[in-house]
C-alpha cells in the first residue's frame, strides 16, 4: 500500500509539471508587458532589459516556465506587482478561508445529499424519490452568486439572522457554504441515489435479508458501504467544482479568499499573482485528487487488493 | 390419509407482480407439502416461478411490485404470513434458509466471508461478537475452507468455494428448512458434483428438510425423496422420485425427460419441448401448457384439474383419462 | 427484469432516431424541458430580429432609472432606465449562443480526440487521455478565466474559452463509448478487408458511440451556459453593455436591498435555461438506454 502510495505520488510529478506549464503559458499569453508599464517613462531599451532580467522575465517561455518551476520549488512564486508583497505569502494568507469554504460547504453538501440520496432511491417512484429528484435539478441548474445573492436578500437583508459578508466569525460562514453546498448537493444527491438504485437491486441484499438481518440494517450497513464507493469516485471533482464554484461565491460573499484575489489580480492585470494562485490552486486539487484515489481504495477491498500488489 | 409431522405446508399460493407492462402471474395456485426430514425437488423450466415460489416461503418477494396471496403458510408450525417485520427477521436464517442461485453476486463484496457468516451467527444466537466469529470459522471449516481464510474477502475465492460459504452462511443457525435455488448451476461441472455431495452430508448430518430447485433432473434423482414438476407457476404433477421417474404421468414430465440427451444414444436427436413458456402476464385458459401439449384437445383448452394416480402420486391433466392416452417415454434412463 | 437491447448500427441510423424519439416522448419532464428549450430559442430568434440593439437594448433613458416592476415595465427598469424583461429577452440569444458554440467546440475537438484515443489505443490513447487528466485537474472556473486572460475578453473568445474548457469530458466520454465497440469483430472484419481507418470511425465506431455523446452535448450546454454566467458575472466574460444574464445580474447586484428585481430576473432566467436543458439531458440519457433507467 505504501508502496502504491509512493508511485502514485511521482507519477503526480509530470501532471504537475505539465498543468503548471498550461497555466504558466496561458497567462504568458495575456496582453500587457508588465516590464514596460512599470519602466519609467525615460528608460531606455538596455534598461527595460535589465529589468526584464532582475524580474526573471527574459528568455523564451521555456526558459522563463524553468525557472519559474525552480524558484516555485524553493517557495518563491515572484513578487505580486499590485501588492508589492511576494505571491506566495499573500496566496497563503487567503488560502485557508477557501479552504474552510470549500470543506464547509462540502460537509454541507454530504449532510443534505446522503441521506435525501438514500432515502429517493430507497423510496423509489415515491414522493419523496421525486421531490428529492426536483430539489437536486434545482440545485444543478442554479447558478450559484445568484442563490447567493437571493440568500443575502433573505437571511441578511430582509431577516438580518445572518451577515452577508466578512470572515472571522462563525456566522459569515454559514450563508456562503450553504449557497457553494446546493450545487455540489444536487449532483451528489443524484449520485448517490443512482449508486444505491444499482445496490438495491444486487443478489447480495437479499442474500443479507434472507439471514434475517433487519431492513434498516441491509439499507446501512449492506447498501451503503458498497454505494460509498462511486460516491467517493466523484467526491474529488465535488472538491474541484467547490474550489472552482468559490471564485464567485467569493465575490458574492467578500470572502477573503483566493479565488476573489485571483479574479481581483485579473482585473488589475497582476499576473504574477493571477499565475501562481492558480498554479496553487491546481496543486493542491490534484494532491486531493490522489488523496481521494487512496481512500477510494480503502473502501473497496476488491481495489485495495489490486493496488497492494 | 394419515397425520404427518409437516416441516412445510402451503395452501394454494399466488404471487403476482403487478408493473407498467401489466401483471405478471408467477405462481397461480401452488400447494405444498412436505414431511420433516424429507427433501423434496422443485423442477421446472427458467420462469416457472421456482424462484418466486422460494421467496415466499421466506416473505422475501418485494412488495411491492409483488403480491403474495396464500391460503396457508406454514413452517414448522409457524404461520408465516401472521409473523411481524419483528419476527419475520428473527425467523429468516435460523428457521428457513436459502441458498440462491448465483455465487458471483450472493456475497457483500466489501464485508470478509467470516464476518458475513459470523453477522447471521449473531443475529440469532445470543452470543458475543468474538465467539461467532469463532462460530463462523468452524463453519467454513465444516463446508471444507481453512478457517484462516474466514478474513478474506469473497473476490478471493472460486466460484465453488463461495458457494461453500453461501452454505456455511444458510447452514450457521442450523435451520429446520433449507431452501437451495439452483446452487450449482453457476457452477464448473467438476465442481458442481463437490458441492452437492457437500450439501448432501450436511443435510443428512443436520437433518434437515431441504427444497431442491433445479431444472437438472440428475440433481433430483441424486438428493430427493419427492419431486414437484412445476409449469407456469403451479405444480403439473407431483410424487416420490419413483412416481415421477418411473410412473411418468405429465405430457410436460414426458417433454422434460425427452429433452435429456440420450446418453446411450448419442446419434439420437434430442427431442426439446416445442414452442415457448406461456406468457406470464397473458396465460392461455385451462391447462396452461395445452399450446404446447401432444395430447391436448379442446376440453384442454377450458379446464384442468387434478388426478390422484396413487396415494403419493398427482398430476394435473385431464388428458390423462382419456382413451388412448399413453406417455411415449424413449428408452434411456 | 425487462431490458431492451439497443444496437446502433450505421444503417440503422435513421431507425435510431426515431426509437430515441419514441422512447423520449414517453417522459414528460423530458418534453417540458424541450419546450421551454424551443420557447427560449424562439424568443432569442423574435427578439434578436424585432429588437434594435442600440435603441432597446443599451440606450439609457436616466428619467426612467430603477422603476420597480409595473405594467409598463413588467420587470422593471435597471439603474440606467432600461427595461429589465427586454434586455432578459434579448440576453436569451448571449446565452444560447454562448452554450451552443461552446459544446460545438468541445465536441468536435474532444470527440474527435476520443474516438482516435479508443480507436487506435496505445501511446496514441495514452498521450490523449494523460493531456486530458491534465486539464481535468484545473477547475473549469479557473480554466476559462485564464484563457480569457490570455485572449482577451470578448463573446467569441468565451465561447473558446467554455468550449476548450470541456474538451477533456468529450474525449474520456467519446473514448469509453469506443472502447466496447473497438474489438468487435464486424471491427475486426473490416479492418481486415482493407476498410480505412475514417471510414472504419465515422461507419462503424462512431454510430456506435453516438448515445453518449448526444447526451454530454445536451448536459455541456447547459453547464457552459453556466459557467459563462460565472465568467460575465465576475466582469470576465460578455463585456457591457450587453445584456448578458450573468452581467446584468452583477450590474443589478449592488442595488439588491431595494431593487431585488434587477438581480431575480436576470438570474431565473439563466435557471430556467440550463434547467431545461439538464431535463433534456436527463431525457436523452434514459431514452438511448433503457436499461438505465430508473
Amino acid at each position: 500500500m505504501l508502496r502504491y502510495i509512493l508511485k502514485r505520488f511521482l507519477m503526480m510529478i509530470p501532471v504537475l509539471l505539465a498543468v503548471s506549464f498550461v497555466v504558466y503559458f496561458l497567462m504568458d499569453l495575456a496582453p500587457g508587458d508588465i516590464v514596460s508599464s512599470m519602466a519609467p517613462a525615460d528608460a531606455s531599451e538596455a534598461d527595460i532589459e535589465r529589468m526584464r532580467e532582475e524580474l526573471g522575465l527574459s528568455g523564451n517561455i521555456f526558459e522563463r516556465y524553468t525557472r519559474y518551476i525552480g524558484n516555485l520549488l524553493r517557495g518563491d512564486l515572484g513578487m505580486s506587482l499590485s501588492m508589492k508583497r511576494p505571491v506566495i505569502n499573500v496566496f497563503f494568507e487567503r488560502f485557508p478561508a477557501t479552504l474552510k469554504l470549500a470543506f464547509g460547504s462540502i460537509f454541507i453538501a454530504l449532510v443534505i445529499s446522503i441521506p435525501l440520496g438514500i432515502s429517493a432511491a430507497t423510496n423509489h417512484r415515491s414522493w419523496i424519490d421525486g421531490t428529492s429528484m426536483v430539489l437536486s435539478m434545482l440545485g444543478l441548474s442554479m447558478p450559484s452568486f445568484w442563490l447567493g445573492l437571493l440568500l443575502i436578500l433573505g437571511f441578511s437583508l430582509k431577516l438580518g439572522w445572518l451577515p452577508s459578508g466578512g470572515s472571522g466569525f462563525f456566522s459569515a460562514i454559514i450563508l456562503p457554504a450553504i449557497t457553494l453546498g446546493a450545487a455540489q448537493a444536487g449532483n451528489l444527491t443524484r449520485i448517490t441515489r443512482s449508486s444505491m438504485l444499482e445496490v438495491t437491486r444486487q443478489d447480495y441484499l437479499r442474500t443479507a435479508r434472507a439471514k434475517g438481518v433487519a431492513e434498516n440494517v441491509v439499507i446501512r450497513k449492506h447498501a451503503l458501504k458498497n454505494a460509498l464507493i462511486p460516491i467517493i469516485t466523484v467526491f474529488g471533482s465535488t472538491l474541484g467544482n467547490a474550489l472552482g464554484g468559490a471564485v464567485a461565491i467569493e465575490t458574492v460573499f467578500s470572502w477573503p479568499g483566493v479565488g476573489r484575489l485571483t479574479v481581483a489580480a485579473i482585473n488589475v492585470r497582476d499576473m504574477n499573482l493571477a499565475t501562481g494562485c492558480i498554479i496553487m490552486f491546481t496543486i493542491f486539487l490534484t494532491l486531493t485528487l490522489l488523496i481521494v484515489d487512496i481512500a477510494y481504495a480503502f473502501a473497496d477491498p476488491r481495489i485495495k487488493a489490486q493496488y497492494s500488489r | 390419509m394419515k397425520e404427518k409431522d409437516l416441516i412445510l405446508d402451503l395452501q394454494d399460493l399466488y404471487v403476482r407482480f403487478e408493473v407498467e407492462d401489466g401483471v405478471v402471474h408467477a405462481v397461480n395456485g401452488l400447494s405444498l407439502q412436505i414431511e420433516r426430514g424429507k427433501t423434496l425437488g422443485l423442477v421446472g423450466e427458467t420462469g416457472a416461478g421456482k424462484t418466486t415460489t422460494a421467496l415466499s416461503l421466506l416473505r422475501l418477494v418485494s412488495e411491492p411490485p409483488g403480491v403474495v396471496e396464500c391460503e396457508r403458510l406454514i413452517v414448522d408450525g409457524k404461520d408465516v404470513m401472521a409473523l411481524s417485520q419483528k419476527e419475520l427477521e428473527s425467523f429468516r436464517g435460523n428457521d428457513i434458509a436459502m441458498i440462491f442461485q448465483d455465487p458471483m453476486t450472493a456475497l457483500n463484496p466489501v464485508f470478509t466471508v467470516g464476518d458475513q457468516i459470523a453477522e447471521t451467527i449473531a443475529i440469532h444466537e445470543n452470543i458475543s461478537q468474538t465467539e461467532a466469529q469463532k462460530k463462523a470459522i468452524d463453519m467454513l471449516e465444516l463446508v471444507g475452507i481453512q478457517g484462516e481464510r474466514a478474513d478474506e474477502y469473497p473476490h478471493q475465492f472460486s466460484g465453488g468455494m463461495k458457494q461453500r460459504v453461501i452454505i456455511a452462511i444458510a447452514l450457521a443457525c442450523q435451520p429446520r428448512l433449507l431452501i437451495a435455488d439452483e446452487p450449482t448451476t453457476a457452477l464448473d461441472v467438476t465442481i458442481q458434483a463437490q458441492v452437492l455431495n457437500l450439501m448432501r452430508e450436511l443435510r443428512d448430518h443436520y437433518k434437515t428438510s431441504m427444497i431442491m430447485i433445479t431444472h437438472d433432473l440428475g440433481i433430483v434423482a441424486q438428493i430427493c425423496d419427492e419431486v414437484a414438476v412445476v409449469y407456469a407457476g403451479n405444480i403439473v404433477e407431483y410424487g416420490t422420485l419413483q412416481d415421477i421417474f418411473n410412473r411418468t404421468k405429465h405430457p410436460y414430465t414426458e417433454g422434460l425427460f425427452n429433452s435429456l440427451p440420450n446418453i446411450r444414444d448419442r446419434k439420437a436427436e434430442l427431442n426439446p419441448i416445442k414452442g415457448l413458456m406461456p406468457d406470464p402476464t397473458n396465460l392461455p385458459q385451462g391447462c396452461p401448457f395445452h399450446p404446447r401439449c401432444p395430447y391436448a384437445d379442446e376440453k384442454c383448452k377450458e379446464e384442468q384439474s387434478v388426478k390422484w394416480v396413487s396415494d403419493t402420486h398427482y398430476i394435473r391433466c385431464i388428458a390423462y383419462e382419456r382413451e388412448g392416452f399413453h406417455i411415449k417415454l424413449e428408452e434411456k434412463r | 427484469m425487462f431490458k431492451k437491447k439497443s444496437k446502433v448500427r450505421a444503417s440503422k441510423k435513421r431507425s435510431y432516431m426515431s426509437e430515441l424519439w419514441r422512447n423520449y416522448k414517453k417522459n414528460p419532464s423530458a418534453m417540458i424541458g424541450l419546450i421551454i428549450v424551443v420557447v427560449i430559442i424562439i424568443i432569442a430568434i423574435f427578439a434578436q430580429i424585432t429588437l434594435d440593439y442600440n435603441q432597446d437594448i443599451v440606450q439609457q433613458n436616466m428619467k426612467e432609472r430603477l422603476q420597480k416592476p409595473s405594467s409598463e415595465h413588467i420587470m422593471g427598469t435597471d439603474q440606467y432606465g432600461r427595461d429589465v424583461l427586454v434586455r432578459v429577452l434579448y440576453g436569451a440569444k448571449y446565452s444560447l449562443a454562448v452554450g451552443i458554440i461552446s459544446v460545438a467546440i468541445s465536441c468536435l475537438i474532444g470527440s474527435s480526440l476520443g474516438l482516435i484515443a479508443g480507436y487506435y489505443g496505445g501511446v496514441i490513447e495514452n498521450l490523449i487521455l494523460r493531456s486530458t487528466e491534465v486539464f481535468m485537474g484545473i477547475p473549469s472556473v479557473l480554466l476559462a478565466i485564464a484563457i480569457m486572460a490570455a485572449f482577451g475578453q470578448s463573446l467569441f473568445v468565451l465561447m473558446l474559452a467554455i468550449g476548450l474548457v470541456y474538451v477533456p469530458m468529450f474525449a474520456r466520454t467519446a473514448r469509453a463509448a469506443v472502447l466496447p465497440v473497438r474489438d468487435e469483430e464486424y471491427i475486426e472484419a473490416a479492418r481486415v478487408s482493407g476498410v480505412g481507418d475514417l471510414k472504419i470511425i465515422f461507419s462503424h465506431i462512431l454510430p456506435n458511440s453516438l448515445s453518449p455523446i448526444i447526451v454530454q452535448v445536451t448536459m455541456g450546454v447547459a453547464n457552459g451556459i453556466l459557467t459563462a454566467s460565472h465568467l460575465s458575472f465576475l466582469g470576465l466574460g460578455v463585456p457591457v453593455p450587453a445584456p448578458e444574464w450573468g452581467a446584468m445580474l452583477s450590474g443589478g447586484r449592488e442595488f439588491i436591498r431595494d431593487y431585488s428585481f434587477l438581480t431575480f430576473y436576470p438570474g431565473f432566467a439563466i435557471m430556467i435555461t440550463v434547467l431545461s436543458f439538464n431535463l433534456m439531458g436527463d431525457g436523452l440519457r434514459d431514452a438511448t438506454d433503457p436499461k438505465l433507467k430508473q
